[in-house]
């Protein structure tokens, strides 16, 4: 049903999306400073670099310990409030599942401000576990709506079949719902985890002089002059997001996470 | 679940309300109140009841710097959802191993930094590595030139980083309708662009509405971009709500900004829920 005329729309946009990624590939596998397409005398050398830099060595790490806990935050949250939604319903929950979906609908540079203003007020701006637990709350949205997806999809049937067997609330919650739900935990995980190593506003207006990230550090080098090492960073993040989506697309169903009710599966 | 035991039990809700009221409305109240706190030179604020900070709105300077963040948003919403829509409603009629790849593409660009974006889109317009170079390397312009900082620069690379977001707003409605509809019209012999005009486009039209308003809220929050892409005049309200907290040292004036976007957003934001909501009841 789908025209030549459609198909062909849709590879244009694709490759006008893979171009600049292409481009910055190419100028991450310079041999010298210069950033040139095609790229001269290439070489590997600038990804060994990142490395062994020390000055991007420290924002690699940061970014990543921020990004794991960060997560896990974001999972511990947004799972009780998921099943508390799911299982009892009511305006309460509803009130708690907007709010654990708003960070995400508003400029994020408001919740920068406010998270700035609430670490000023306690002290702790400037300090790592403020970025972490900023990080944790903003993302919450993603594991919330996969988990939501997952709880929406069990049967209940099940939960019924396993109460009249005599399983207590606790044993059905612990032996039916979470291991049918796990792999959309893995899944908000995995997004919450993308997002946080790409994050910049909040991470900068928590932190940004003394928590230095990757997108920190690459933003504070672009006054200073471009780098292959940029080229680099950004082609680790684009391999790393296509391995964690390909990864969810391969063993779950990513058009049915992403609203589509109607796949077939062809 | 009617008339018995709720699925789960009643604490564990405690522990997820508790840490979104204190870790994100606390955070929120607190910016009101530096919003209207006196502000102290040189330091951060005295708490107190100041109107300055929303006073100056009404200055010329704040004005401008609206009316540009408005047209820039607007601008990219309106570029990225007429590409989004035909975009989607083919995406949809494609098997699911195609969607699937595609989604994973849409995704990854989505969730890419905005300095990332930026670095990648500059150095695309570059003078030495990208288009520019490739113009000229054609023969069609003299000698290659960059196309980095302008409001093209700035536009392409929000349209980069909106064009995902607007195709996945628009996915779930578009993936729900109906596929006999344009079937039908189809076999009664309208052609593939007559049917995407008359009956495609009419039943989405709440989704289009809605998915133009995130659009434009998403823009609106763009940060980076128009430092990095764009030149002075075109830095938007994200960018001088941050220059004024951190590099000018003004939080209340900040905070009132702040303040300010978020009853923009929100409004905007109730509306395009609205919007889906309303489509939700009819389908």
């Amino acid at each position: 049903m789908t025209s030549r005329l459609g198909r062909a729309y849709v590879a244009l946009v694709l490759i006008l999306l893979a171009l600049p990624i292409l481009v910055v590939t190419g100028v991450s596998l310079n041999g010298g400073q210069a950033l040139r397409f095609p790229p001269q005398d290439p070489s590997f050398r600038w990804y060994g670099e990142l490395f062994r830099a020390a000055d991007w060595l420290g924002p690699l790490k940061n970014s990543l310990v921020i990004a794991a806990v960060a997560s896990l935050i974001s999972v511990a949250v947004a799972l009780p409030l998921a099943l508390h939604a799911w299982g009892r319903g009511g305006w309460l929950s509803r009130v708690l599942y907007t709010l654990g979906v708003a960070p995400f609908m508003l400029p994020p540079v408001i919740t920068a401000l406010g998270f700035l203003v609430f670490w000023v007020a306690l002290g702790m701006y400037g300090q790592m576990a403020a970025t972490i637990l900023s990080h944790g709350i903003f993302l919450v949205t993603l594991p919330l709506v996969t988990i939501s997806l997952g709880l929406r999809a069990i049967d209940p049937a099940l939960l019924e079949a396993a109460r009249t067997m005599g399983a207590t609330r606790g044993q059905v919650l612990r032996t039916v719902v979470l291991p049918l739900v796990l792999p959309y935990v893995v899944s908000g995980y995995a997004f919450a985890f993308v997002l946080s190593l790409n994050e910049y506003i909040i991470a900068y207006m928590v932190a940004g002089f003394t928590v230095e990230t990757l997108p920190i550090k690459i933003f504070n080098s672009l006054r200073y002059g471009y780098t292959p090492i940029m080229g680099v960073v950004s082609v680790l993040f684009v391999l790393l997001a296509v391995l964690v989506y390909g990864t969810i697309g391969v063993f779950g169903n990513l058009p049915r996470l992403m609203g589509a009710d109607r796949v077939e599966d062809r | 679940m009617k008339g018995r035991e709720a699925t789960t039990p009643g604490w564990l809700g405690i522990l997820p309300g508790t840490a979104l009221v204190v870790l994100f409305l606390i955070p929120f109240g607190i910016m009101l109140a530096v919003s209207v706190a006196q502000r102290e030179t040189g330091g951060f604020y005295q708490w107190g009841f100041d109107l300055s900070g929303y006073q100056r709105f009404l200055s010329a300077f704040f004005g401008g710097v609206l009316l540009t963040s408005v047209g820039i948003a607007a601008g990219t919403a309106a570029i990225a959802v007429a590409l989004a829509l035909p975009f989607t409603v083919i995406l949809a009629g494609l098997s699911r191993r195609t969607q699937t790849a595609i989604l994973v593409v849409l995704l990854s660009v989505l969730s890419l930094s905005e300095v990332i974006v930026g670095f990648s889109v500059s150095t695309l317009l570059s003078q030495t590595a990208g288009v520019g170079n490739i113009l000229a390397w054609l023969g069609l312009t003299a000698e290659a030139r960059a196309y980095t900082p302008s409001l093209f620069a700035l536009m392409t690379g929000l349209t980069y980083l909106s064009f995902p977001y607007a195709v996945l707003v628009l996915y779930p409605p578009v993936a729900r309708l109906d596929p006999e509809l344009a079937q039908a019209a189809r076999t009664m012999g309208a052609s593939p662009l007559r049917t995407f005009f008359s009956v495609t486009m009419p039943l989405l039209r709440a989704p289009l509405l809605g998915a133009l308003i995130l659009v434009f809220v998403f823009a609106l929050g763009s940060y980076l971009l128009p430092q990095v892409l764009g030149r002075p005049e075109h830095w938007t309200l994200s960018v001088h709500i941050t220059d004024q907290a951190i590099y000018q040292s003004n939080l209340p004036f900040a905070a009132a900004m702040a303040a300010f976007l978020l009853l923009v957003a929100l409004a905007m934001v109730g509306v395009a829920l609205l919007l889906a909501r309303e489509k939700g009841d009819r389908a």
